[in-house]
């Protein structure tokens, strides 16, 4: 049992840097995100954390210093929200594809114009493709033991892809709750020290990264660009197997678990069940309680992780449901919800399958009450009665 | 489709390359514009070897510098950083 501590989501993300001895951190200062790194370079100059701290120009410069750091072997560590982390879409693409296990954490923030601070998924789910894992979380306790978790996942010869841990701004980056805060040495029993694949230290036999890969087997190459795309889309699939095994190693070690690529709340006798990512995933499962206190038959989903996509455990978790509530915190303007595609997407090859229902809600940061949630399962519940769906997403609380 | 799991498997996670000379081919034909140094004004100070970014400046204190042709791009930062203006970018076409 560690010590717990009362602090906010930001400070927890920074305490957990600090136990998973990260090697190199390379950072900007962004709201809300700016408390991490400012915590972070406190501990490096008290020396309570042995890590080099790079100063960088840009987000684009701190995630180019974080994979050069990765692959020249340390442990590395970044954070930023919104328009740092689409500055740095480009390295993103490099740290995944040059397979440097580079974890960070993402504060969602609302993109702009207009500027806006507050929290919806727009920034972190438009880097969907970039190769990085993405966990969303619901409590400073889970950001500590995701970053815990995802240096575990990130790192494992059968995966080495990047990880980012998201956290709605404000409501958790800069809320104080209780965190249990775990040592080092506790740390270090479950996630050892990095062991990078290459050693590009070695000077009398140098090696280039990133260089020209042609489009068919040429020169001493017996392959092209596209299996080593195949390699990384493999590496993501092998993550699904070790999240699993790794969150149930940590709830052995530590007692506690999240959920692994999902969380069931209260699914296996429900009609209906709400989707939500991120804070608003707590919220759920108390609406759920009220409501259950009242006889509705209904549970809650947390997608927990969105890259790689828990789609054989969405078929599962769904089986029996009548109706979907998926709630998305973000718009793919033109379409719908962007979790409620992919949640479509999978189900789509079951012969019987929920109906699903689509809200965009808490965009910018709009507040999303208990009452609210309460009114979009209910809402399926009518539907269950009527079967009349929409096929289109409702944009719940819109002013008109 | 052909399995090529066993290819796949000898894989490296990610395509490494070790440096050796021409590894992309004669760059020399990429050039427009030629640098031609005039020994004459060349204090053989050793700056366009030290800022060439191919490598293909060749360097010795007795003989001064000399192009590699074959790789030379004729980006022209020698020229440009000579401080005795001893290097021309001349057109070649």
């Amino acid at each position: 049992m560690g010590k717990v501590i009362i602090t906010t989501g930001n400070y927890s993300a920074a305490y957990a840097a600090k136990a998973a001895k990260v090697d190199v951190v390379a950072a900007y200062p962004i709201t809300p995100q700016t408390s991490i790194i400012e915590k972070i370079s406190e501990f490096i100059e008290k020396g309570e954390m042995k890590a080099e701290y790079i100063r960088v120009e840009s987000e684009h410069s701190a995630m180019a210093a974080c994979i050069g750091a990765s692959v020249a072997g340390a442990r590395t560590f970044t954070a930023t929200s919104a328009h740092g982390l689409a500055l740095m879409h480009e390295m993103l693409h490099w740290a995944a594809a040059t397979r440097a296990p580079v974890v960070m954490a993402v504060v969602n923030r609302a993109m702009g114009p207009p500027w806006n601070i507050w929290s919806d998924h727009v920034d972190s789910l438009s880097q969907r493709d970039t190769g990085w894992m993405q966990f969303y979380v619901e409590s400073n306790q889970e950001i500590f033991d995701t970053i815990i978790q995802a240096y575990r996942v990130a790192e494992d010869p059968e995966v080495k892809m990047p990880a980012m841990i998201c956290s709605d701004a404000f409501i958790l980056s800069h809320t104080s709750q209780p965190l249990e805060i775990l040592s080092e040495e506790e740390v270090e029993d479950f996630l050892p020290p990095y062991e990078p694949p290459f050693d590009i230290t070695d000077v009398d036999h140098p090696v280039t990264h990133g260089n020209i890969v042609w489009p068919e087997p040429r020169g001493d190459s017996p392959v092209g660009y596209m299996e080593f795309r195949y390699l990384m889309h493999q590496g993501q699939l092998n993550a699904k197997r070790k999240i699993k095994e790794i969150v149930k190693e940590f709830e052995k070690k530590f007692g506690r678990n999240h959920g692994d690529l999902i969380e069931k709340y209260k699914v296996d006798d429900a009609d209906v069940a709400i989707v939500s990512m991120g804070a608003l995933a707590a919220q759920a499962k108390y609406v759920v309680d009220l409501m259950r206190e009242e006889g509705y038959r209904v549970g809650a989903i947390k997608l927990r992780v969105f890259r790689p996509f828990p789609d054989d455990e969405i078929r599962e978790v769904t089986k029996g449901l009548k109706a979907l509530v998926v709630a998305d915190r973000n718009i793919s303007y033109g379409y719908k919800g962007i979790s409620a595609t992919e949640i479509e997407s999978a189900l789509y090859s079951l012969e019987k399958r929920p109906l699903v229902l689509n809200f965009i809600m808490g965009i910018g940061g709009r507040d999303v009450k208990p009452e609210d949630q309460r009114k979009m399962i209910e809402a399926a519940f009518d539907i269950i009665e009527t079967g009349e769906l929409t096929k289109e997403a409702e944009w719940y609380g819109l002013l008109r | 489709m052909q399995s090529s799991s066993s290819l796949l498997e000898k894989l490296p996670l990610t395509p490494l390359s070790k440096p050796a000379k021409g590894a992309m081919g004669k760059t020399g034909s990429w050039r427009t514009l030629k640098p031609v140094i005039d020994l004459n004004k060349c204090t053989k100070c050793g700056l366009c070897w030290l800022y060439c970014p191919e490598a293909t400046v060749i360097f010795t204190k007795e003989e001064g510098p000399k192009i590699d042709y074959v790789y030379c791009k004729g980006c022209g930062i020698c020229a440009e950083e000579c401080p005795a203006k001893a290097i021309d970018m001349v057109r070649e076409f």
